[in-house]
C-alpha cells in the first residue's frame, strides 16, 4: 500500500537563552499507508502539534525528511497543499465572521467551487447555524467548523488535531462515523486524539510519540499484541487448591501472583498448556480468562505517563524511547 | 488571483474597514461643511459693511485718541502724569491715519479656491492615512491574532505571496475610498468656493499644481496604510502598530522635540517625522533659527533658515517603506507559524 504521508528523522530544536535548548522532535519518523485511519498519540508536550505544524509548513524542521502524498515537503506543499485538509490545535477563526463567511472565504482562497460550502456545512451539522458568528458558537461547533474548513478542498489526506476536543457525546459518535464513512470512500485519516477508546475504535494503525520519538507503531491490533503481557486469570473450582496450583505452575516455569480467589499468570503463551498442566495435578479450572490489553494501558506504558498516586506529574516527564521507560523529568516538550 | 479577490472580499467584509471608512469619510465630510458655513462670498454688501466697519473702527479710535489726550493733560496739570500712564508730550496721543484702518479686515472669511485648496490637501491626506494605518495594522493583525493567516497558510503555503497578495488588496481597498473622495474633496471645494468664495484665476498650472498635491496625498495615505500593515504583521497583532506609532509620536516626537528644544538645537523641526509629511504635501518646509541674525540691506534681522523639500521627504519615506515591509517579509518567510 502506497505511504500518504511519510517522516524520517524529523527533528526540531527550539534555542533560548533563558530555557537551553530543547529538541521538540528528536529523529521522529512515522508512516501512513493511503486509505487508513491512522492514531497520532502522544502525552502533552509529546510533539505531536509540532509533527503536524512541521509536515504542514508552518514551522521549520531542522533536519529530517517529510513527503505528502509522494511529494517532498515542504518544498512541494504548494503542489500537494490542495489535496491536504487539516486542522491544527485548537480551532481558530476571525469571530466576527460567520460560519459560512469564513468557509467562503477559503473556498475563494484555495479555488474550490462555492457550492461545496454548504455541502460540508451539511456534513459537520452546522447548517442550519451558518449564518452566525463564530463568536456566539460554542468549542463544539467551532470544531465541527474547523473540520468543515478541512474538508472542503475534499482532500485526498485529512489531518485533524483533536477533532473530537469540546464535542458532546453524540457529536463524537457522529466524528467516529464521518472518519470511517471518509476512509472508506478513499480518504486517509490521520487523527490525533487523547481520547484513546475513540482511537481504539476507529483507527486502523496509530503511532505513538513521546518526548519527541517514536516509541510504538503500527496496526491498532499489532500494537497491542506487542504489549500483551500474556496474562491469565485462573480460578479453581477450591479455593484451597491454591497454594497447590501456585506450586505446579511455578515448577513449570510459570509466574504466578496469588490473590486471596484467584491466580494470575504472567508469559503464558498458550492458555490450553495451563489447564493441561493443572488436571495432571488433578486440580481443575473454574475459570481461565486472557487478560486483554488495551489502548490506553499500552500508551501509559511506553510513555510512562500512568498517574502515581500522591505525585503530580509535569508535563514534560515522560518516557525515553529505547530507554528504561522509568520516567523523570528531561529535556523537550516545547511547542507541541 | 483567486486569493486577491477572497483577500478584497476579506476586507470589505470586515466591520471595522467598513467603520472605519466610514468614520474617516464623515469627519472629510464634516470639514468641507464646516468650511461652507464659515465662509461667505465677498459682494457689494460685504464690501459696504466693511468699509463701515473700517470707518466705525476709526472712529472708536479717534474718539478714544480724543478722551486719551484730555486725560493726559488733566492729570499733567493735576501733576500726577508721572506715574507712566502718560507720554511727556500728550499730544503725541492721536489716532492712526484713516488708510492704516482697511476694511478687507472687516470682510468675512471666503473661500478664495487658488490660494487656499492646496492647503485643504494637508488634512485630508492626514485623515485618510490615518485610516489607512489602523485599517491595515487590523486586516493584517486580526488575522495573526485569531489564527486566520495560519489556516490561510495551511490552504496557500506560499508565504510572500499571501502577505504581498493581502498588502496588494489592502492597497487596492484603501485605494478605492481615497480615490473616490479625493473626487468628492475637489468638488466639494469647488462647490464651497462657488458659494463661499471665488473659483477665480484658475489656469490649467494651477489645476497641475492641485492634481500632483493630490496625487503627494495619495501616495502618503498608501505608504502609512503599508507601514501600519508591516508593523502589525511584524508584531503579529494589530496593537503591534498601535502602539509602535503612538510610542513614536510620544516617545521619538513630542519627547525628542522638547529635548532638542532644551538643548536649544537649531532646527530641531529638521529630525520630526510630521515635519517631512508637511514637506511632502508642501513640496517645502523652511525651517528658520530665530537665534540667528543676519542683517538685509534696510538692517533688519533675518534668520537663518533650512529647507526641507519634498524630494528628501521623498527618500525618508521609501527607505521608511522598504527597511518596515522589508523586516515584515523577512520575519514572515523566517519565522515559525503557531
Amino acid at each position: 500500500m502506497p505511504a500518504v504521508l511519510e517522516i524520517e528523522g524529523l527533528r526540531k530544536t527550539y534555542k533560548s537563552r533563558r530555557r537551553g535548548t530543547r529538541n521538540a522532535l528528536d529523529g521522529f519518523d512515522m508512516r501512513v499507508d493511503a486509505g487508513q485511519v491512522h492514531g497520532f498519540l502522544g502525552p502533552n508536550g509529546s510533539g505531536k502539534t509540532t509533527t503536524l505544524r512541521t509536515l504542514l509548513g508552518l514551522i521549520r524542521p531542522d533536519g529530517g525528511r517529510m513527503a505528502l502524498l509522494g511529494h517532498e515537503v515542504p518544498g512541494a506543499l504548494p503542489t500537494v497543499a490542495g489535496q491536504v485538509g487539516a486542522i491544527v490545535e485548537s480551532p481558530q477563526f476571525f469571530p466576527h465572521f460567520s460560519a459560512r463567511d469564513t468557509l467562503s472565504l477559503l473556498a475563494g482562497a484555495g479555488e474550490v467551487p462555492a457550492a461545496r460550502v454548504d455541502e460540508v456545512l451539511e456534513l459537520v451539522g452546522l447548517r442550519d447555524r451558518a449564518g452566525e458568528r463564530v463568536k456566539t458558537y460554542s468549542l463544539g461547533m467551532k470544531q465541527r467548523l474547523a473540520v468543515a474548513s478541512a474538508l472542503l478542498k475534499n482532500p485526498k489526506l485529512l489531518i485533524l488535531d483533536e477533532p473530537a476536543n469540546g464535542l458532546d457525546p453524540g457529536g463524537i459518535r457522529e466524528m467516529r462515523t464521518l472518519m470511517r464513512t471518509l476512509a472508506e470512500s478513499g480518504m486517509t485519516v490521520v487523527l490525533s486524539s487523547h481520547i484513546l477508546g475513540e482511537i481504539q475504535l476507529i483507527c486502523d494503525s496509530v503511532t505513538i510519540i513521546s518526548l519527541g520519538r517514536r516509541v510504538a507503531f503500527g496496526p491498532v491490533d499489532e500494537v497491542l499484541a506487542q504489549h500483551s503481557s500474556g496474562a491469565v486469570r485462573v480460578r479453581l473450582e477450591a479455593v484451597s487448591d491454591l497454594p497447590a496450583a501456585t506450586d505446579a505452575l511455578t515448577r513449570a516455569g510459570v509466574r504466578v501472583t496469588g490473590h486471596p480467589d484467584h491466580l494470575m499468570l504472567a508469559g503464558v503463551d498458550k492458555p490450553a498448556t495451563v489447564t493441561r498442566l493443572l488436571a495432571e495435578n488433578n486440580l481443575y479450572v473454574s475459570e481461565l480468562a486472557p487478560v486483554a490489553v488495551d489502548l490506553e494501558s499500552v500508551f501509559l506504558e511506553l510513555t510512562a505517563t500512568a498517574p502515581v498516586p500522591g505525585q503530580h506529574r509535569q508535563v514534560d516527564e515522560s518516557t525515553k524511547v529505547g530507554g528504561t521507560g522509568q520516567p523523570g523529568p528531561t529535556g523537550g516538550g516545547w511547542g507541541a | 488571483m483567486s486569493l486577491y479577490r477572497t483577500e478584497l472580499r476579506r476586507l470589505a467584509k470586515r466591520r471595522f474597514t467598513r467603520y472605519m471608512s466610514l468614520l474617516g469619510l464623515l469627519v472629510l465630510a464634516a470639514v468641507v461643511i464646516g468650511v461652507f458655513f464659515t465662509n461667505e462670498k465677498i459682494g457689494a454688501d460685504q464690501l459696504a459693511r466693511a468699509e463701515r466697519q473700517a470707518e466705525q473702527n476709526y472712529q472708536e479710535q479717534v474718539t478714544w485718541a480724543k478722551e486719551a489726550r484730555a486725560s493726559c493733560e488733566q492729570a499733567k496739570s493735576a501733576g500726577t502724569a508721572n506715574d507712566g500712564r502718560y507720554p511727556e508730550d500728550c499730544s503725541v496721543i492721536t489716532p492712526p491715519p484713516r488708510d492704516q484702518i482697511q476694511a478687507e479686515w472687516f470682510l468675512p472669511s471666503t473661500f478664495n479656491f487658488r490660494e487656499t485648496f492646496a492647503e485643504t490637501l494637508i488634512p485630508f491626506a492626514a485623515i485618510l492615512a490615518l485610516v489607512g494605518f489602523v485599517v491595515g495594522a487590523s486586516f493584517i493583525g486580526a488575522e495573526w491574532s485569531t489564527g486566520g493567516m495560519m489556516n490561510l497558510l495551511l490552504w496557500r503555503p506560499k508565504r510572500l505571496t499571501v502577505l504581498l497578495t493581502k498588502l496588494a488588496a489592502l492597497l487596492t481597498g484603501i485605494l478605492a475610498v481615497t480615490l473616490p473622495a479625493a473626487v468628492l474633496w475637489f468638488a466639494g471645494f469647488w462647490a464651497v468656493a462657488s458659494f463661499r468664495g471665488s473659483t477665480e484665476k484658475m489656469t490649467s498650472g494651477v489645476w497641475q499644481s492641485f492634481a500632483l498635491t493630490g496625487l503627494r496625498g495619495v501616495v502618503l495615505v498608501l505608504v502609512l496604510t503599508t507601514v501600519g500593515f508591516a508593523l502589525a504583521s511584524l508584531g503579529r497583532h494589530t496593537a503591534m502598530a498601535l502602539g509602535g506609532v503612538v510610542a513614536v509620536m510620544v516617545v521619538g516626537q513630542f519627547g525628542l522635540g522638547i529635548l532638542l528644544s532644551m538643548a536649544s538645537v537649531r532646527f530641531a523641526e529638521a529630525w520630526l517625522l510630521p515635519t517631512y509629511a508637511l514637506a511632502w504635501m508642501t513640496k517645502k518646509v523652511t525651517l528658520q533659527d530665530w537665534n540667528s541674525c543676519n542683517a538685509n540691506y534696510s538692517g533688519e534681522c533675518e534668520p537663518n533658515t533650512f529647507d526641507i523639500t519634498w524630494q528628501q521627504s521623498s527618500v525618508l519615506l521609501s527607505v521608511g517603506v522598504v527597511v518596515i515591509l522589508g523586516a515584515a517579509l523577512w520575519a514572515m518567510r523566517r519565522r515559525d507559524i503557531s
